[in-house]
C-alpha cells in the first residue's frame, strides 16, 4: 500500500514538473525566456513544444506576426502654412524579443513608444513640405475632360519634387530609426489620410464653388459668342448670297441690253434717216393726249394743204 | 423524461453499481469524447487551417476529417472560397433585392483631397478573397484592420495625385483599375494573404456644399448647348430661303434677258420688213406714214392752235393752258 502510494505522488510530480517545463509555442508566437529575470539564450521562434527548467524559468509570449499601429489623427502645420489633420498608421513587429522585454515589456508600452516616435516624425516631416507634396505621387499626365471648356481642361498639377510615397519613406526611416533600440521593426509608415482642418476645408468649398462658377460662366461665354459666331456667318452667307445674286441678274440684264442695242443698231443703220422718222411718229402717237396743247403751223407739212391746194 | 421516472426510480431499490458498469459508463463517455475531438466538418467555403501542438501541421478541404484529439491538434476553419467585402463611406444595413444603406455618413472616410488640393467624396468597396490562409493567419494580426488602412490609404493615395475632375468624371475606370493593382500589390507585400477581386466606387461626388455649384456647370454647358443650337436654327432658317430668293432674281434677270433680246430680235425684224417695202416706194410710204399719224395723234390732243407765218405775233395773247409752252 505504501509503495502505490509513493508511486502516485512520485507520478503526481513527475506531472507537475513536466507541465511547468513544457510549453507550447503557436504559429502566431514568439517566446523569451528568463531566470530568475535574465534573458536565456535566444528567443524561442519555432512553434510546437519546448522546455524549460520549470519554477526556474518564466516564459514571456510575444506576437511573431506583423502587428498595426494606428495613431489618432492629429493637426499638424505644412511647410506652406496650411492646418490639416493627419492620420498615419503603420505595420511593425518585434525583431529583437529580447531587447522588447528589456527595453517595454509589454505591447501597451510599445503602443504609447510608437505613437511618440511615429506621430513626431510625422509631424516633423509635414512640416517640410508643402501639402501638394503630401498629398500627390507623381507628375503623371493629367487625363483631360473633354466635356470642358479647354481653357479649363488642364486645372494644371502643380509640379513636385517629392511626392508622398518618397515623404512616407523618409517617416518610415526616421521612426524606424527610433524604434530599433527598442527591439521593434517598423516595417512601414503611411498617411491614411489628410485632411483640411474645418476652417480650411470651408474655404476650400468656397474655392471650389468659385472655381465651378468660373467654368459655368465660361460656358455661358462659350454659347453666346458660339451663337454670336454663327449669326454673324449666317449674315456674312445672307449678304454673299444676295449680292451674287445682284452681280449675276445685273450681268445678265446688260448682256441682254447690249445685246438688243447690237441688234437695233445693225437693224437701223440700214437707213438712219427712216429709223429716225418711223420712231418719232410712233412717238408722237405714244406721248400725245387730250392734256397735250399743240401748235402747228401752216408752215408744217401736215397744215401747209389748209391754205392753199399747192401746199405753198 | 417524466417526473414520475424519477420518483419511480427513487422508490426502487437503487443498488451502488458494479465496478464492471463504472468501467463501462467511463468508456463509453470517453468514446464520445473522443468522437466529438476527433471528427470535424469544414464547410464547401472553408478550408481548415490545423496546428499540432502550436505548430502548422496540414491544410484540408471541405469534408469530414479526423484530428488528434485532446488538444493536440486544433482547427481553424478559414472560409476561402468566400467572397469578403468592405464598404467605405457607406454601410450597406441589409442586402437583397432592395438593398438598404444607412443614411448615416461616413465623411471621415470619404472625404479626400485631390491632387489640385481639393476634396471629393468617395464611396467604394472592396471584394476579396483568402487566398492564403496560412498568411491570413499567422503572418498579420488583424488583417482585416490592416487590410482596411491599406486599402483607405490606398485610395487616398491614387485620388491625391488626380485632379477632382478626373476623379469624378473622367478618370474613373482608370483609378479603380490603379487602386486594385496597388492594393493587391501591397496585400502581397504585408503577406496578408489577401487576393483582392474587385474595387467597386459606389459614388463619386463632389461635397454637398459644394455641389450646387457643380450642377450649375450642368445647367451652363446646357445653356450653351441651346444658344449654339438656337443660332444654328436661325441660321438654317434663313440661308436656304436667301438662296432660293437669289435663284429667283437670277431666273428673273434670265428672263428678262430673254425678253429684251426677243423684243428687239422682233422689232428689228419689223423694221427690216417694213425697210424692204419702204425702199421700194420711200416719198410715198413716208408721207402716207406721216398722214397716219397725224389721223391718229391729232384727234387725241386736247388743245391744238394753228398758226399763220402772217400771224405769228398772236401767239403772246393766246390764253395757254398750264403745261404748255410755258417756261
Amino acid at each position: 500500500m505504501t509503495f502505490t502510494r509513493i508511486f502516485i505522488l512520485f507520478t503526481i510530480l513527475v506531472l507537475l514538473v513536466l507541465s511547468n517545463g513544457l510549453f507550447v509555442v503557436d504559429e502566431t508566437q514568439q517566446v523569451v525566456i528568463t531566470r530568475f529575470g535574465k534573458p536565456q539564450g535566444e528567443a524561442i521562434l519555432d512553434p510546437g513544444v519546448h522546455f524549460k527548467w520549470p519554477f526556474v524559468d518564466r516564459t514571456h509570449f510575444f506576437d511573431k506576426r506583423f502587428l498595426e499601429w494606428d495613431g489618432a489623427s492629429d493637426q499638424a502645420t505644412t511647410a506652406d502654412k496650411r492646418f490639416i489633420w493627419v492620420d498615419t498608421f503603420a505595420r511593425w513587429r518585434i525583431a529583437d524579443p529580447k531587447l522588447f522585454l528589456q527595453r517595454l515589456s509589454d505591447e501597451r508600452a510599445a503602443q504609447t513608444r510608437l505613437d511618440d516616435i511615429i506621430d513626431g516624425a510625422t509631424k516633423r516631416s509635414v512640416a517640410q513640405h508643402d501639402l501638394v507634396e503630401l498629398v500627390r505621387s507623381s507628375n503623371r499626365e493629367v487625363q483631360p475632360d473633354l466635356t470642358l471648356p479647354e481653357s479649363e481642361r488642364l486645372s494644371e498639377l502643380a509640379e513636385i519634387h517629392r511626392g508622398r510615397q518618397e515623404i512616407m519613406q523618409e517617416i518610415l526611416k526616421n521612426s524606424a530609426d527610433g524604434a530599433r533600440d527598442l527591439g521593434i521593426e517598423i516595417i512601414d509608415v503611411r498617411f491614411k489620410s489628410i485632411d483640411y482642418v474645418d476652417e480650411v476645408r470651408q474655404n476650400v468649398y468656397a474655392r471650389m464653388v468659385a472655381e465651378r462658377q468660373r467654368i459655368a460662366a465660361r460656358f455661358l461665354s462659350e454659347g453666346q459668342g458660339e451663337s454670336a459666331r454663327i449669326i454673324g456667318e449666317k449674315e456674312r452667307e445672307l449678304k454673299s448670297i444676295q449680292s451674287e445674286a445682284y452681280r449675276q441678274s445685273q450681268e445678265l440684264i446688260g448682256k441682254a441690253d447690249g445685246e438688243a442695242t447690237t441688234i437695233y443698231a445693225k437693224a437701223y443703220n440700214r437707213d438712219p434717216e427712216f429709223y429716225k422718222f418711223l420712231k418719232t411718229m410712233e412717238t408722237y402717237e405714244q406721248t400725245m393726249d387730250k392734256e397735250s396743247t399743240v401748235i402747228l403751223s401752216t408752215e408744217s407739212d401736215f397744215f401747209k394743204f389748209l391754205n392753199n391746194i399747192r401746199g405753198r | 423524461m417524466e417526473p414520475q421516472d424519477f420518483i419511480d426510480l427513487k422508490k426502487l431499490n437503487f443498488k451502488p453499481p458494479k465496478k464492471a458498469q463504472i468501467f463501462v459508463g467511463v468508456a463509453v463517455l470517453l468514446g464520445l469524447v473522443l468522437f466529438f475531438t476527433t471528427w470535424f466538418q469544414v464547410e464547401a467555403n472553408s478550408e481548415g487551417v490545423i496546428l499540432r501542438l502550436g505548430k502548422f501541421n496540414r491544410m484540408v478541404g471541405p469534408g469530414l476529417h479526423l484530428k488528434i484529439p485532446f488538444g493536440v491538434e486544433s482547427v481553424t476553419l478559414v472560409p476561402s472560397q468566400r467572397q469578403l467585402k468592405e464598404e467605405y463611406g457607406f454601410r450597406t444595413l441589409r442586402s437583397g433585392t432592395r438593398t438598404q444603406f444607412s443614411q448615416q455618413q461616413f465623411l471621415k472616410e470619404s472625404l479626400m483631397l485631390t491632387g489640385d488640393l481639393n476634396v471629393a467624396e468617395v464611396e467604394w468597396s472592396v471584394q476579396y478573397r483568402i487566398a492564403d490562409p496560412f498568411k491570413y493567419l499567422f503572418r498579420v494580426r488583424n488583417v482585416r484592420d490592416s487590410f482596411r488602412d491599406i486599402t483607405e490609404a490606398v485610395m487616398r493615395e491614387v485620388v491625391g495625385d488626380r485632379t477632382v475632375n478626373e476623379v469624378l468624371t473622367v478618370g474613373r475606370t482608370e483609378l479603380t483599375q490603379v487602386v486594385e493593382d496597388e492594393l493587391q500589390k501591397l496585400c502581397i507585400q504585408y503577406e496578408t494573404g489577401i487576393k483582392v477581386e474587385q474595387v467597386i466606387l459606389q459614388d463619386v461626388a463632389p461635397p454637398d456644399a459644394v455641389k450646387p455649384s457643380f450642377n450649375e456647370v450642368n445647367q451652363a454647358q446646357q445653356e450653351r448647348e441651346k444658344l449654339i443650337n438656337e443660332a444654328r436654327g436661325q441660321y438654317n432658317l434663313e440661308v436656304p430661303r436667301a438662296r432660293g430668293r437669289a435663284d429667283q432674281e437670277i431666273s428673273q434677270a434670265e428672263g428678262y434677258a430673254i425678253d429684251r433680246v426677243n423684243r428687239a430680235r422682233g422689232e428689228a425684224s419689223r423694221f427690216e420688213q417694213l425697210y424692204a417695202e419702204y425702199r421700194k416706194a420711200p416719198e410715198v410710204t413716208r408721207q402716207r406714214i406721216y398722214i397716219e399719224t397725224m389721223s391718229q395723234v391729232l384727234p387725241k390732243v386736247g388743245r391744238k392752235f394753228i398758226i399763220d407765218e402772217n400771224t405769228k405775233g398772236l401767239i403772246p395773247f393766246l390764253q395757254l393752258g398750264k403745261g404748255g409752252v410755258g417756261q
